[in-house]
């Protein structure tokens, strides 16, 4: 009787003793933004993760075992993610996916350390890898990595003495803003305007009309996808005519799908995106379109890679243990021919920070066009 | 002075969408005592009825704008007249703003789900064309929003005040009870606001989405910004609620240029707490005649 | 229920929750007790049903609504973080959140209820927004939307809670005395003054009940509930940032405690724990429980507006009658 009501008990406590998924399947749980603010974003790293995942499962899987991704909602919010992390740690997981909102990686990268499992995720705050953890894994460039080559670029390409900064105010935005602050002090470049927007702003007319009043040499925009194209939209109307410089997202493609012509001339800093001149990468655009009828950005990317890192990881290690393969994966260089699925020859050194090759680009007629290739930091 | 300008006017066609939301929210709580939390979502679902017509069954661009407005009258107005309201309309308003905040959530996550979590581009009736007077620039689209949003305005305004039907509404939404005495089909009536207010919502979201892209998101801040306009303006008069419309998307613009567009948000937002604590009815509404 | 009932029955579910966490085998009961997800989980709902409490005193006792919860529960929670991050111990820090929340309770609610019905909810909407900016903007002092990371979990004389089952333990007797708090006061004449009004106004104020200063202060201890809940919160998640504070989530407090049962005592342990489990039970539907649980509201609120507890207590009753 009282094994049985203890049963009972423990279903409508919601199975909170769950059980480790399939024994043959490596189960990794991706804890992620599905809903909240990160909707968006989190809906691409899934796409581009499970697709990884199906192509890895029809090659053989890992050491013979195949995957089996677990998708948890974060609703954007650190403390949800917490639980979620805590639940994940519990089955004792190989890795971890996620999640990508710096807020709510930083709220989760101290457990994943303490539990000795990698956690491959895809926040791009600067600090993030500064704090010792030797779990944490980047998909993309922190904001430590990509801010001093914008900032190069603004002082030699663009020329600039004076930069007005618009940043959309997440930690995403807020992040860059204050990365970027930082290296443009160091590069003796004054920033004349520093204009915060909300995330899901309509109205970009006072934001225009203050950056035109501001009068700075160059603009640096550091915003989502649609807020970027309504900026450019309204940028374009009120005939704000300074070189409008961007970071990765400002010259994606969706954003030129979104802001129409309205994108022309923008110019900037790529990091890992579908348009970079590597057929790889393009291939990979393609299939993904093909599947799930919308095109992936940079997001879609770090989904996507990062099974491929656990796989090339834990074939170098010979065994699928969480340490292991965070060790493999510290100063290890993943290289295309060998897995195709990195997409890009990409290296991670003994804080998880990435290093790869990066682009300078502009927006004509409608296309992302990339003039420069920027190597990689270390050889 | 042109900035001052260039804020003035795209505030306030920034501001008609929110007087079109915020019209159709006072005329709910008028009629039949509903504070819809699912304002703002009425906002955002039209326009994706329309690229459902569109891009899933290849109808025409006008043709879709046109199935949207009808759908969102049957599923925001009289289905929600019937399934949600209709159950809750004796129950208080409690229960019924629990159940419009649950909507919000159903018509977010579902088109999130069903449709797209990312943005969509939305085609537009009007072209992107500029027209600069005096450095003021005004596009061809801004300035439809603002003329469709006035002249349904009018059409409103006649139709309450210079109608039988009209006139009949605005009895049932003063007294229901004396209304019925009087030979006022009053149910029909309530039906009457909840179609209109589903026809301006599907007209709001028609027109913001070619400027504004559409996504699921989008209605968190249009239906707060309506619920700031309703009651700025006056809970319960309709010139209010274009009044409060207009004039918190012209002060927001303004807050951003002038005093911080970190607190751009904020100004909306103070302005009520002080129209609550020195003028409860709202700008331009009366007082509150019925007990609630 | 006799006095006596009601609170042996509070203090075997006391019990039993305390041991929810421990392993029994070794004291020959097969049961392995939660493990940290189970625990942390546990944790977050005594909490979020502290924050409920307060609601449901203002919502359910008072028959106001308020739409600033999870604002109150962001200042306890910043407040907290803040000061214990200086050095402050977690005691004082514990009741400045109540105190602070309670007196600005006050201030918000004062003006509010002088006007009208359903304009103290417009007021404490307004006043989420403002503070969530707040939160987020003023960065010197918040982190901004960086947030706070690392806020230490406290000592409870000498006895350092840092691990899981610990501090659970201390939650739950915290919970345990608001509970014990609030239900002494909604039984004592105080509390049956609520409940006249709730009943009848009019005739609660004719019978010399002031029930604008009684509200008042309802509003006013609902919030410090929330404040309280706020300072448990930041050293539970040891990270706070804006998002759990917005509007959204204040929404989400009102619904949680309608679906449990508004004015029933049971109500908001059940309706936060619908809202920290759901998620869990419906975890195989990944994002589809959002539209599981909107439609569940909906049709709850349709067929039984007095939520999860005031169905079953009619369901009882109705077996007793028959």
């Amino acid at each position: 009787m009282l094994r049985k009501t203890l049963a009972v008990a423990s279903i409508a406590i919601g199975g909170l003793w769950a059980p480790a998924g399939f024994a043959q399947d490596i189960v990794i749980p991706n804890i992620i933004e599905l809903s909240g603010g990160g909707a968006t974003v989190g809906a691409m790293w899934k796409n581009g993760s499970s697709m990884a995942v199906e192509e890895i499962n029809a090659s053989g899987g890992i050491l013979g075992k195949k995957i089996k991704l677990e998708f948890i909602d974060t609703a954007s919010d650190p403390g949800k993610a917490r639980a979620a992390m805590q639940r994940a740690l519990d089955d004792k997981p190989v890795a971890i996916f996620g999640p990508i909102y710096s807020g709510s990686v930083s709220a989760t990268l101290k457990m994943t350390a303490d539990a000795e499992v990698p956690q491959v995720m895809g926040g791009e705050a600067g600090p993030l890898t500064a704090q010792g953890s030797k779990y944490l894994f980047r998909t993309s460039f922190g904001q430590n990595v990509s801010m001093p080559k914008i900032a190069n670029y603004l002082r030699d390409g663009a020329k600039a003495k004076t930069v007005a900064v618009v940043y959309v105010n997440n930690d995403f935005g807020k992040g860059g803003r204050d990365a970027i602050t930082k290296e443009l002090a160091a590069r003796d470049i004054k920033v004349v305007a520093d204009i915060s927007t909300e995330a899901g702003q309509a109205d970009f007319a006072a934001d225009v009309i203050k950056l035109k009043g501001a009068n700075a040499d160059a603009i640096f925009v550091y915003l989502n996808e649609e807020e970027s194209a309504r900026f450019l939209r309204e940028a374009k109307k009120q005939g704000l005519n300074k070189p409008l410089v961007g970071e990765t997202t400002l010259l994606g493609q969706k954003v030129i799908d979104l802001a129409g012509d309205a994108a022309n001339g923008v110019k900037g800093h790529v990091g890992l995106t579908v348009d970079a001149p590597v057929p790889a990468i393009q291939e990979f655009g393609k299939k993904y379109e093909a599947k799930y009828k919308s095109k992936p950005d940079h997001n879609g990317v770090k989904g996507y890679i990062a099974p491929y890192m656990i796989k090339a990881a834990a074939e170098k290690a010979g065994k699928l243990d969480g340490k292991a393969i965070a060790a493999a994966l510290h100063g290890m260089t993943i290289t295309p021919d060998k897995v195709p699925g990195i997409l890009i020859e990409a290296t991670w050194d003994d804080t998880g920070e990435i290093d790869r090759i990066s682009f300078l680009g502009e927006v004509k007629d409608g296309k992302q066009v990339i003039t420069e290739t920027l190597p990689k930091l270390k050889k | 002075m042109t900035d001052f300008l260039q804020l003035l006017i795209s505030g306030l066609a920034t501001g008609a969408i929110y007087a079109l939301a915020a019209i159709g929210f006072t005329l709910l709580w008028q009629t039949s005592q509903t504070i819809n939390f699912a304002q703002g979502e009425f906002v955002m679902v039209p326009a994706f009825l329309a690229l459902i017509a569109m891009r899933w069954f290849g109808v025409p661009f006008v043709a879709s704008l046109v199935l949207a407005i009808l759908a969102s009258m049957l599923l925001l107005g009289v289905a929600f007249r019937y399934i949600i309201v209709g159950p809750l309309i004796r129950r208080g308003v409690l229960p019924l703003v629990i159940s419009t905040i649950a909507l919000s959530i159903l018509l977010k996550e579902s088109v999130k789900d069903f449709y797209s979590a990312e943005a969509q581009t939305f085609p537009t009736l009007l072209p992107d064309t500029l027209i600069t007077v005096a450095g003021v620039s005004v596009s061809l689209a801004q300035l439809g929003v603002l003329a469709v949003a006035l002249v349904t305005i009018v059409l409103l305004q006649w139709f309450l005040a210079g109608t039988r039907t009209g006139r009949q509404m605005q009895a049932t939404a003063q007294n229901p009870t004396v209304a019925r005495i009087l030979g006022v089909p009053v149910e029909r009536m309530i039906l009457y606001t909840f179609l209109i207010n589903a026809a301006l919502a599907a007209m709001a979201s028609l027109l913001v989405s070619p400027i504004y892209l559409a996504k699921f998101s989008n209605g968190e801040t249009l239906g707060l910004i309506a619920f700031v306009a309703a009651i700025v303006g006056g809970f319960n008069q309709v010139r209010g609620a274009i009044a409060g419309g207009l004039l918190i998307g012209v002060l927001d613009n303004l807050a951003a240029a002038y005093v911080s567009t970190a607190y751009r948000q904020a100004i909306p937002l103070i302005l009520l707490v002080l129209v609550i604590l020195f003028r409860p009815q709202g700008l331009l509404g009366r007082k509150e005649e019925r007990a609630v | 229920m006799s006095t006596s009932t009601s609170l042996l029955i509070g203090l075997l579910l006391l019990v039993l929750l305390a041991l929810a966490p421990v392993d029994l085998n070794d004291f020959g009961v097969p049961y392995p007790g939660l493990r940290r997800y189970g625990t942390y989980i546990l944790t977050l709902w005594l909490v979020t049903a502290i924050a409920a409490m307060g609601v449901n005193l203002i919502v359910g006792y008072a028959g106001q609504e308020t739409l600033a919860q999870a604002a109150f529960v962001g200042i306890g929670a910043y407040l907290t973080a803040i000061v214990t991050k200086a050095g402050v111990p977690f005691g004082v820090a514990f009741a400045a959140s109540g105190l602070l929340t309670f007196v600005i309770g006050i201030a918000l609610g004062f003006p509010a209820l002088r006007v009208q019905k359903h304009y103290l909810a417009f007021v404490t909407l307004a006043f989420t927004v403002l503070c969530w900016l707040v939160f987020r903007n003023e960065q010197w002092i918040t982190g901004g939307v960086m947030g706070i990371r690392d806020i230490e979990r406290p000592t409870f004389l000498g006895w350092p809670l840092r691990n899981h089952i610990r501090f659970y333990w201390f939650v739950l007797a915290i919970t345990a005395i608001m509970t014990f708090v609030l239900w002494w006061i909604v039984r004592s004449p105080w509390g049956r003054a609520f409940t006249a009004l709730r009943e009848n106004p009019l005739r609660a104020e004719s019978l010399g009940i002031d029930v604008r200063l009684y509200t008042l202060l309802t509003f006013a201890l609902g919030s410090a509930y929330g404040g309280m809940a706020g300072s448990l919160y930041a050293p539970l998640v040891e990270f706070i940032d804006p998002s759990p504070f917005a509007l959204g989530p204040s929404l989400l407090f009102m619904l949680m405690v309608v679906i449990g049962g508004s004015g029933t005592f049971l109500g908001p342990f059940v309706g936060a724990g619908i809202a920290v489990l759901l998620p869990e039970w419906l975890r195989a539907w990944e994002t589809w429980y959002l539209l599981i649980y909107a439609v569940l509201v909906m049709v709850m609120m349709a067929f039984f507006p007095g939520g999860i507890v005031g169905l079953l207590s009619r369901l009882v009753a109705r077996k007793a009658r028959s």
